[in-house]
């Protein structure tokens, strides 16, 4: 592979550490916060299984991704992978409600609209619905998870000390499936944009294939374990004792909720299986892992009777459907401009 | 009348020797022991309420010998109470458990072993001021005992309840709130009695007589202030 290869694809490799850092913590936040669950344990989970969830399923998503705009160039890719990554840090750095994959979205749109490819209309329906429902999926489970969760504790009666330890362990079982559904689901925002210009060829050993595209996943998924390791006890430390303040019981819950939303839109296999069935399957597209999770939080509050419910975290959605692709568009418009014509790169065939 | 004690104490005897057996059995769990610790500790709590119950049933009829032995057993049950809330403390804290809930756990125990001082406190006052109660306040001073305990007992089962089923603590706090208000109206009564009757010709005989019922009572307020404390927990225990 070529050097400029390798540097066309830092940008990924930006947005897999980011994802590593902050949504990777997401998952863990409340457990490692509260201190049910060690940073150390934590972190080669979430590092394992991002990796494992991107090179066995993430390509569903990307797929997904895909329809909705097949950058076909590298620079382009770079560019549009690196505007969505700048979009989220400086929408983050002003406070305002942000999500990768609606950034990603936004960026590819961009390019779009730049190279003149026409936008799939009915792939960006399919992606922008997902933006609905996944909030509005992780509330309904949580709500339903809640009631389940209250029901079976009453009935077993267990004691606080041991309600502790089983809580330890579906922490770090939620975890992990919270982890495999984020590599899953959410590296697309990575390497999604790679997939049409990945400059990897397929590898064969001891038998096995190791497509191009897998490559890419598996690299984006240890970019994304770079970022736990070096970024995300932070961000777990702020999610776990300001952010959301949940016992641990509810934490996993909401891990676990968050986790579904991701799988069901990620998992080829469920979608096979729904399909065989004549049941209507989700669309594999990457989903909001944030939005989701203030969607399952917001079912827990509407399962506790709604007294608490947070207005403000439906503001929030709304908006980020919003300003985040319409700002991640706008600028990746403007850089893919710029990449053309004053760096003098190819962006799109 | 004080209530019968006697079959009760028979019952946590025989359930302390099964809790003994059952801790060979089930130490390969840390956690299990811990638990047990608990259920133990909160046992010597209840059983020093009950003892004292004793103690003073032998002193108002005039035992003192009865009165003495009762009383070395309160002593004894509250030296184990503090001894074991030792134990839990530091390894709650060593195992790294519950650490979520670790402060109000840890609050909770150290309050409640406040009733088994008090109780420790109370005989030994009786046993080393010895003060002389007047027939027509004995009655009186029973039922304050009474219903003192009965507040110590719900407040344990309350503890009891909030370690494993959560949803049952607050029908025993409304008990522990009931007694404790019975009690401060016995205590009341009692005073009044003290420092209108006739019978009582000294005045450092009432105020004695009032001490020993504010003390006697104290147990039941004890109790109220850990069942509040415990009903905020409540709160923040509930999923």
């Amino acid at each position: 592979m070529e050097l400029g290869g390798l540097i066309f694809l830092t940008s990924g490799l930006y947005m897999g550490w980011s994802l590593g850092a902050n949504d990777a913590a997401n998952i863990f936040g409340t457990a490692v916060g509260t201190r049910m669950v060690q940073f150390r344990t934590a972190a080669i989970i979430s590092a394992v299984f991002i990796t494992l969830g991107a090179v066995i399923s993430g390509g569903g998503a990307a797929h997904g991704l895909g329809a909705l705009g097949a950058v076909n160039a590298l620079p382009g890719s770079f560019t549009v992978s690196l505007c969505a990554a700048f979009t989220v840090m400086w929408m983050t750095k002003a406070g305002l409600p942000v999500s990768t994959t609606q950034a990603i979205v936004g960026a590819i749109v961009g390019w779009n609209l730049f190279s003149g490819y026409p936008t799939d209309q009915e792939a960006l329906t399919r992606i922008m619905t997902t933006w609905v429902t996944g909030p509005i999926l992780g509330a309904s489970i949580s709500f339903l998870m809640y009631f389940a969760v209250r029901f079976i504790l009453n009935k077993l009666s267990l004691h606080l000390i041991q309600l502790d330890r089983y809580t330890r362990n579906a922490l770090l079982l939620a975890g992990a499936f919270g982890a495999y559904s984020l590599g899953a689901n959410n590296m697309a925002n990575v390497v999604g944009v790679f997939v049409e210009a990945s400059p990897f060829r397929d590898l064969s050993l001891f038998g096995f294939t190791f497509t191009g595209t897998q490559q890419l996943f598996m690299i984006g998924g240890l970019a994304a374990g770079l970022g736990v390791a070096t970024y995300s006890k932070r961000v777990m430390m702020t999610v776990g004792s300001n952010l959301f303040k949940l016992s641990p019981v509810t934490a996993f819950v909401v891990i676990f909720s968050t986790a579904a939303v991701l799988f069901l839109f990620a998992s080829e296999g469920l979608a096979d299986a729904m399909q065989s069935v004549g049941l209507p399957s989700f669309p594999l597209v990457p989903v909001s892992q944030s939005q989701a999770a203030v969607g399952s939080i917001i079912g827990i509050g509407l399962a506790k009777g709604g007294r608490n419910l947070n207005l403000k975290l439906l503001g929030n959605i709304v908006l980020g459907w919003v300003a985040t692709p319409t700002v991640a568009a706008t600028i990746s418009y403007m850089a893919l401009f710029i990449m053309q014509n004053v760096f003098m790169q190819q962006v799109y065939m | 009348m004080l209530i019968n004690t006697g079959e009760v104490m028979a019952k946590k005897e025989e359930t302390k020797k099964n809790g003994r057996d059952g801790i060979g059995r089930v130490f390969r769990s840390r956690t299990k022991a811990l638990e047990m610790e608990i259920d133990q500790y909160l046992s010597y709590i209840d059983q020093s309420a009950l003892l004292l119950g004793e103690a003073l049933k032998q002193y108002f009829a005039g035992d003192t010998q009865r009165f003495e032995e009762k009383s070395a057993e309160v002593d004894e049950a509250e030296r184990k109470a503090d001894e074991l809330r030792r134990n839990i403390t530091h390894r709650i804290y060593s195992e790294m458990l519950i650490p979520d809930s670790r402060g109000d756990v840890l609050g909770l125990i150290e309050t409640t072993d406040n009733v088994a001082d008090v109780a420790k406190k109370v005989a030994s006052h009786f046993g080393i001021e010895k003060p002389e109660i007047y027939p027509f306040l004995k009655e009186d001073f029973e039922e304050l005992v009474d219903t003192s305990i009965k507040a110590a007992q719900e407040l344990t089962l309350a503890v009891r309840a909030f370690f494993r089923e959560l949803y049952r603590v607050s029908e025993h706090l409304d008990k522990v709130h009931f007694w404790e208000h019975q009690a401060d109206q016995i205590e009341d009564r009692l005073k009044r009695k003290a420092f209108e009757s006739p019978e009582i010709k000294e005045f450092s005989k009432r105020v004695h007589m009032r001490y020993f019922a504010e003390r006697i009572s104290l147990l039941a307020d004890e109790a109220e202030g850990v069942a509040e404390r415990l009903s905020i927990s409540v709160i923040k225990r509930s999923i």
